[in-house]
């Protein structure tokens, strides 16, 4: 009997042991087995810092909205180009070629004269039982992919007093780079800053590859209605019936994503104390990249403080340059010519693959399959840079190269 | 009023007969199965019942709750519990050659509230058989055999639930039947029901979808389009070997007409199922594997997010390790699993690059499981997965606890 008391008592002993063993090994494995956050630096998802409460949840309403999809039965098209907004902004990031976009109809500054043929935007998918559009016969065209997503709330805060004091339409200090704004008409909808600067009644446009949309408003409504066929109180008009139609979104949704897009944080420099990095970035500056791909700005008085007088590194001047006629599409907006674009803010060029699938596909239309492509495509104002570029060393292209990667 | 009375009626009826028996409770996966001919086409009974006396009617079900705790790329929610479902079983046998059975499922409380399996069986023989009602397509093996306390896992595998439909039920009706000999058990299945609709290439997942069709209510009342889904399984048992499982489910499923107006050419889908499973005798190790391939013609120039295939499955095997009693459970067995699972919702390139297109995930989950008797199960899983954008983006990782129980009652 006791030596059976003792055997019950020892293997008590051995699933106490047991159990003891496997509390330990659990909660070890929460620890260890529950996967961590990436640096902040290696990812462009995030917010600005300073947010306050109100601001974050309204960021979050923002990041649900824009990952909606929609469907047929919430409003997509009847014509559409994709069916949410992070469909072509994946991780916030640049945009593939498979969900680029084609403009068309315009070719010089008295406007689109295919407006009523479909234009500005092609729609090339539709919802069953509508044919999607085809490019009219006879209009020029341009294919553009989605540019990223992040830092946006600091450019718009720029005062364009800024943007014009970086403007030299004359090249007055014989740099052969001058650079412009794009003048373009509001659309209704939009109330212009009260320190908007005016040129014949049109105001400068600072965001798309042709600078064609006035701020993050004017941009997130057009996606809507022109990339999903998504039709607001701002945009009432159906791209198909071209008829106003009862608002298939919300202000408040638009009003959110908006704030989403504005509170998204810059993209983090790594590697900023590499000796090669800072070789580099003196490149870039004595190349003359640093002309147009401005290294520093600042914005204005914001009402969130996050973007309040706050100095940024995007690398872009806003402004409008010829990059010669290998990257002239026939194609443009507001009063840009055809072979003008905006200089496309340079940070976050380093993640570019993280949202592009593990490849890079550069410029506008995403022609470009790494940096060096990219920068052998940059001719009139910017052929000088890309001369000196070509007469680097080995050794110098790589510094540069790297310095752009770690943006 | 006349509900209440009804319903107290019943209550008393059952109390007065005072003689409940739990019957059938040798038919989980995890114990020896006496009946070496169960397969999966026989899931439908193969549960315990309660029977009211020597009535014909017997009721069951099951309940499953857990608790989960789950991070992605270092954010998580914190705890929550489930009540993941409850699931009432009644049925009966109205004659010796025809029976009743019915599945009424509750999801995440009253989330959810489906008659998964209605239906009506006329058994002529053993290899001729009727079913008419709301059925379950049998399209591959865990759509016949879902039962929570029948597996180790909290989850049910991702392939069976994000592409292909888990306890995807319609109205119709076929035949099935089973042939046996001394070795070999063949089965079948083949049905005609309503079947899918366009909401499986329009859908907020963003993807081609068969679950996105169970959202449609309609399909108990009619077809999207009125032509029927074909569904049909076939599968062979040897006794010693395992069970081998083919099946298949295709047919029409876009609105190509309406009112006599042809409006969009048809448009069908086909999915292909191969699953097994097998207990290997000296080492009581299960095996339970499924493998499926969906295929659906898209219109051209569709939004890239919709693929036109998917694959995907999950391979289980379970290990008991200690089978002792313990705590007044005679028959108590502790088990040690794991699932590896795949999906690719879109096979495929990209036109525009040439480059393969992802929507993919990866998922392993290891798990150690209780069951004090064969019909109840206290699981812990930990889940590790991977899960890849449209375009191949560094995937997304999550970690995932979970802790629940599964019984029958």
């Amino acid at each position: 009997m006791s030596f059976k008391i003792a055997k019950q008592n020892k293997m008590k002993a051995k699933y106490t042991l047991l159990s003891i063993a496997f509390s330990l090994f659990i909660a070890t494995a929460c620890e260890k087995l529950l996967p961590v956050s990436p640096e902040d630096s290696e990812v462009l998802d995030g917010t600005i810092k300073d947010l306050t409460t109100s601001e974050t949840a309204q960021f979050l309403r923002g990041d649900v909205a824009f990952a909606k999809v929609f469907t047929a039965n919430t409003g997509l098209g009847p014509l559409f180009v994709s069916n949410s907004c992070i469909s072509c902004h994946a991780g916030d990031g640049k945009g593939h070629p498979s969900t680029s976009l084609v403009r068309f109809g315009q070719n010089d500054e008295t406007g689109n004269k295919f407006l009523m043929l479909g234009g500005p935007q092609l729609q090339h998918r539709a919802i069953t039982g509508f044919n999607p559009e085809n490019i009219p016969s006879g209009a020029s065209h341009s294919t553009f992919i989605a540019p990223s997503n992040t830092g946006l709330g600091f450019l718009e805060a720029v005062s364009d007093a800024d943007i014009l004091a970086l403007a030299d339409p004359d090249d007055k200090d014989n740099d052969g780079v001058s650079g412009v704004p794009n003048w373009i008409d509001l659309p209704s909808f939009l109330t212009p800053k009260s320190n908007a600067i005016t040129k014949n009644g049109k105001y400068i446009g600072r965001f798309g590859r042709k600078a064609g949309a006035y701020n993050l408003f004017n941009q997130t409504v057009n996606a809507y209605n022109q990339d999903m066929g998504i039709i607001s109180t701002y945009s009432p008009n159906d791209t198909y019936s071209q008829e106003a139609l009862d608002p298939e979104v919300n202000n408040t949704e638009i009003a959110d994503v908006v704030h989403y897009l504005q509170t998204l944080k810059a993209p983090i420099q790594r590697s900023v104390e590499s000796v090669e990095v800072k070789a580099g970035k003196e490149l870039f500056i004595k190349n003359q990249c640093a002309a147009c791909h401005t290294p520093s700005m600042k914005t204005a008085t914001s009402p969130i403080q996050g973007l309040n007088n706050k100095i940024f590194a995007a690398y872009t001047d806003l402004l409008m340059h010829d990059m010669g006629k290998d990257l002239d599409d026939n194609y443009t907006e507001g009063s840009a010519k055809t072979f003008e674009w905006r200089t496309t803010p340079l940070w976050g060029l380093g993640l570019a693959k993280d949202s592009q699938g593990g490849k890079v596909h550069l410029m506008h239309d995403g022609r470009a399959k790494n940096i060096e492509e990219a920068i052998l495509l940059h001719g009139g104002e910017a052929q000088k840079s890309r001369q000196k570029y070509a007469a680097l060393s080995s050794k110098e292209k790589q510094e540069l190269i790297t310095f752009l990667e770690s943006l | 009023m006349m509900k209440k009375h009804y319903l107290l009626l019943i209550f008393i009826l059952g109390l007065s007969q005072n003689i409940f028996a739990q019957i059938d409770t040798t038919l989980f996966r995890r114990k020896p199965i006496s009946d070496s001919a169960k397969m999966n086409i026989d899931a439908v009974y193969s549960r315990p019942f309660l029977q009211v006396g020597r009535t014909p009617l017997g009721v069951g079900g099951y309940a499953e709750l857990n608790t989960n705790y789950g991070i992605t790329d270092g954010v998580g929610e914190g705890f929550s519990f489930q009540m993941r479902r409850m699931t009432l079983f009644l049925g009966g046998s109205l004659h010796q050659k025809i029976k009743f059975m019915s599945e009424l499922e509750f999801e995440d409380g009253t989330k959810e509230i489906n008659i998964e399996f209605a239906a009506l069986d006329f058994q002529f023989n053993n290899l001729f058989n009727f079913r008419g009602g709301i059925i379950v397509n049998p399209i591959g093996a865990f759509n016949q055999n879902h039962d929570g306390p029948k597996w180790e896992f909290s989850d049910r595998p991702i392939s069976a639930t994000q592409m292909l439909p888990a306890t995807f039920s319609n109205v119709g009706m076929g035949f099935y039947g089973k042939k046996y000999s001394k070795t070999w058990v063949f089965a079948y299945e083949a049905y005609l029901t309503n079947g899918f609709d366009e909401t499986i290439i329009d859908n907020e997942s963003s993807r081609t979808s068969l679950s996105a069709a169970k959202a449609n209510r309609n399909r108990f009342e009619e077809s999207s389009n009125g032509k029927a889904l074909f569904t049909g399984k076939i599968a062979i048992k040897n006794r010693k070997i395992g069970e081998l499982g083919l099946s298949y489910m295709g047919g029409i499923y876009n609105k190509f007409q309406d009112d006599g107006f042809i409006l969009a050419p048809k448009r069908s889908l086909n999915v292909f199922s191969i699953d097994f499973n097998t207990t290997i005798k000296k080492t009581k190790t299960s095996i339970i594997t499924e493998w499926a391939w969906v295929n659906v013609d898209l219109p051209s120039n569709y939004a890239v997010q919709y693929g036109s295939k998917q694959m995907g499955g999950f391979l289980d095997i379970i290990q008991p390790v200690y089978k002792k009693p313990i705590a007044g459970f005679p028959n108590s067995t502790f088990n040690i699993a794991c699932r590896i699972e795949r999906v690719d919702w879109n096979i495929g390139k990209f036109i525009e690059t040439g480059d393969k297109i992802y929507d993919e995930v990866f998922s392993i989950m290891p798990a150690i499981s209780w069951r004090p008797i064969p019909s109840t199960v206290v699981r812990f899983n930990y889940r590790i997965q991977k899960q890849w954008d449209l375009l191949g983006n560094p995937p997304s990782k999550t970690g995932v606890f979970h802790f629940g129980v599964s019984s029958y009652f």
